[in-house]
């Protein structure tokens, strides 16, 4: 079986929601063990709660979210109330190269699982602390979610139409902070290796959103301007948007960077009335964008989407189709790439995942199992790599500190 | 002397606009030495794209540019020459990472792609960045971050989808984030390739689809669809984006105790007590009655009154910001989410720095972007040991 770039890493994982998971999934994809700290007194959420994809779930092992953001991880039950539980994962942590967390600043330091707890028992360890605003500064006890991180991150007001409410963000916006949580992960665990040092990471939430559109506060220093709402237009391109298209809420975008693009987007069109002096140089087309708009509109609206995307790519302009959900789950393209793959899962059955993001031409990413059942590693974690007696584990099991 | 995370690692990066340059910067940023090869005689696209100080462009002032290339050296090379090729093939043998953002194939034409740079260093990891990957039917698609932000799904999956508000077009993302998407998923794999390398010795080639970055950043919902073609509405969470006095907050009370501490900030109303509200599926069941209420409290006070109150009563909220106020929001100040470099044409700005305080290895603002070709003699004379003579003619020519 071929490696996977982390093989051999090791994360004791006790985070939960979305982004933090992501975090640890993105690296359980490129091969490391992920062994996730969950417990019955204090279940991830995304075992019980489904409001966004379905009915609530009755069990923790059937919750789908859960599962897409935990596929490839290990559970193991601990109950952190218990002082035994928590010497148990610090006898974990002592074999681990990574620990993440993202409980509100302090939890873990009252739970004795700090970073300073964890130095001592395993002194170069890497933990990543995720938090809403970070773990210093005045409000570092402050707690929020994917949409509150968009909101304060600055991303939600620069998203909507111009007349329109700012959009509040959602899923994505974790998935993100997660993205950037497992690039300092990486970063860190890369200098241990030439360094033999670990180190803590401590992440804002809401400066990952920000990091991820950094020249609207270049913006703001150059010019004392803070951006606003601009729908799908554009700074300086025009065409610019989406179109209408044949069929019920069918939308293509089309966007041109230079005259030799809107020549050929004129062409295949071939409306006289894109000659126009008004629209002869970007500059004018992007004053005129308006009624731009207007005239392509007209050509998109008696075509298909894939009809419009198929000429223009042809011609060298940048048109794709508005893909919603059952739309992306048809396309050629990713089908082709397999994005999505089947994936049995013992409670929930066979399910369709999304294949990891990277190709690696030597060391292939992928999904090595489906997410965890509840506590489904024990025996793995305490028997296999603990030592500890069936004996052993079934007393903790009936004191509830394996929960 | 600060320590580095990335230190001594070479990277050599040969893209424009956003996704490249981002990867790249993720590197620099942590202490790799980056050189950028720009294109004479414009280099990098974004040079020409704003914001720019009152809307004047000058390729030394971009504010894109500045910010997605902090800490790199800058050199001109035209790898499309014979000489400029062969100066580029040099280059990448002394390096440990080579990011590139060109269309498929083309690489290949100029004799530079992955199996004509491994055969002179099997240690390359060499990472391609694409708007839809090295395969599959799209390859050659021209697309834009407008184009490729609402193919991959993401603004036809806001959660709360209004059937009435069907004739107003999905909505593209501010900021250009999805291009950033592709940029920090390549950093990623590139980092893990680059871990894998200190034990196996092996380079490789990473394909980063952009298209299949932002996919992966909604699997929840992707898999939703996949899995059950038709599922429900979700009637939406009561609160989420609200007007208020001065603006909008957004609140995501979503478990039970948040939810008590929203009535708490809000004085106990009568109408919480109703069975409606007993717990969230019902409040999602009578969100048309009951977020009405919420947005008629919220409308008599401002956002950063209702933010700090909220937070003290145990309300996940947070106020709407621009990118003015947080750029003087305290709590980021404090943290040193902003840091200051100076740039010889665009002047001392201050920049965010990144959303990691690495305890060991701090962001390094070592330098400001590169002017167009700044370092050709640092690089071209220093590193491969041309002399001034020669760089003045493979200047003439336009080699660089």
């Amino acid at each position: 079986m071929t490696r996977g770039p982390l093989e051999g890493v090791r994360i004791l994982d006790f985070t939960w929601a979305w982004a933090g998971p992501q975090a640890t999934l993105l690296l359980a994809l490129l091969g490391a063990e992920v062994i996730k700290v969950e417990s019955r007194r204090r279940l991830d959420h995304t075992r019980l709660r489904s409001l966004m994809t379905g009915p609530t779930m009755t069990s923790p092992d059937h919750s789908v979210i859960f599962n897409d953001l935990n596929v490839g991880k290990l559970s193991l039950t601990l109950n952190l109330s218990q002082p035994k539980a928590v010497e148990i994962a610090k006898r974990v942590a002592q074999i681990s190269d990574v620990v993440t967390q993202n409980m509100r600043p302090g939890v873990m330091d009252r739970l004795g699982l700090g970073y300073d707890d964890l130095k001592a028992v395993k002194p170069d360890i890497i933990m990543l602390s995720s938090s809403a605003v970070g773990a210093s500064g005045p409000e570092r006890t402050y707690t929020g979610y994917a949409p509150t991180f968009a909101a304060m991150g600055g991303h939600a007001y620069i998203t909507g139409h111009p007349d329109g409410p700012p959009m509040p963000l959602s899923g994505a916006v974790d998935l993100r902070v997660g993205t950037t949580s497992a690039f300092a992960i990486l970063a860190a665990l890369y200098y241990r290796a030439r360094t033999g040092k670990g180190q803590h990471i401590d992440l804002s939430s809401t400066e990952a959103v920000s990091a991820l559109i950094g020249h609207v506060f270049m913006d703001y220093r150059m010019s004392g301007r803070a951006q606003t709402r601009a729908g799908n237009r554009d700074q300086t391109m025009a065409p610019h948007n989406c179109y209408p298209c044949q069929g019920d809420n069918r939308w293509v975008t089309i966007a041109v960077v230079c005259d030799e693009e809107w020549d050929a987007l004129r062409r295949a069109v071939g409306d006289s009335r894109l000659e126009d002096e008004r629209f002869a140089d970007p500059s004018s087309r992007w004053q005129n964008q308006k009624a731009l708009d207007q005239l392509i509109g007209e050509w998109t609206s008696s075509h298909s989407q894939e009809e419009v995307t198929q000429a223009l790519q042809k011609a060298g302009v940048a048109a794709m189709p508005v893909l919603d959900g059952p739309a992306l789950i048809q396309d050629a393209h990713l089908r082709a790439r397999g994005v999505l793959e089947p994936l049995q899962h013992p409670a929930i059955g066979e399910r369709l995942t999304l294949s990891p993001p990277w190709r690696f031409s030597h060391t292939p990413a992928r999904i090595r199992h489906p997410g965890p059942l509840l506590g489904g590693h024990n025996q793995y974690v305490l028997g296999g790599l603990l030592g500890m007696s069936s004996e052993e584990i079934e007393s903790l099991v009936a004191e509830e500190v394996v929960y | 002397m600060t320590e580095t995370a990335l230190a001594g690692l070479k990277v050599l990066e040969y893209c424009q606009m956003i996704s490249g340059p981002y990867c790249g910067k993720l590197l620099a940023d942590l202490g790799a030495e980056v050189i950028k090869v720009e294109e004479p005689p414009a280099g990098d696209a974004a040079r020409t794209r704003g914001p720019f100080p009152k809307d004047i462009p000058h390729p030394e002032k971009s504010g894109l540019f500045l910010y997605l290339n902090t800490n790199k050296l800058g050199i001109t090379l035209d790898p499309r020459t014979t000489a400029g090729r062969q100066v580029f093939q040099r280059l990448a043998e002394q390096a440990d990472v080579l990011i590139e953002d060109r269309p498929p194939g083309e690489m290949a034409d100029l004799g530079l792609d992955y199996a004509a740079l491994s055969a002179v260093n099997p240690r390359l990891i060499f990472t391609s960045i694409t708007p839809f990957g090295q395969t599959g039917p799209y390859r050659d698609y021209k697309s834009y971050h407008l184009n490729l932000y609402h193919a991959s799904g993401h603004s036809s999956f806001f959660y709360v989808a209004p059937k009435e508000k069907r004739n107003e077009p999905p909505v593209v993302a501010g900021g250009e984030v999805g291009d950033y998407d592709g940029g920090l998923a390549a950093a990623v794999a590139t980092l893990a390739a680059l871990f894998s390398r200190l034990t196996t010795g092996q380079g490789q080639h990473i394909d980063i689809s952009k298209f299949e970055a932002l996919l992966a950043l909604e699997r929840v919902v992707v898999a939703r669809f996949a899995n059950t073609p038709e599922p429900p509405d979700w009637p939406g969470m009561v609160g989420g984006l609200l007007p208020c006095q001065d603006g909008h907050v957004v609140i995501t009370a979503v478990q039970e105790h948040q939810w008590q501490a929203l009535m708490e900030l809000m004085g106990n109303p009568a109408w919480a007590q109703d069975e409606k509200c007993r717990d969230e599926t019902t409040r999602s069941q009578h969100r048309d009655e009951i977020q009405p209420l919420l947005e008629e409290w919220m409308a008599q006070h401002p956002k950063e009154e209702l933010y700090h109150k909220g937070q003290n009563f145990g309300v996940p909220i947070g106020p709407v910001r621009t990118s003015a106020e947080i750029a003087n929001w305290p709590q980021a100040r404090q943290r040193g989410f902003f840091a200051e470099l100076d740039h010889p044409q665009a002047g001392t700005l201050e920049y965010p720095t990144a959303a990691y305080r690495m305890s060991e290895t701090p962001w390094w603002g070592e330098r400001a972007a590169p002017l167009l070709g700044e370092h050709n003699e640092q690089v071209y004379c220093g590193r491969l040991g041309y002399s001034r003579e020669q760089l003045d003619r493979m200047a003439a020519d336009g080699t660089i």
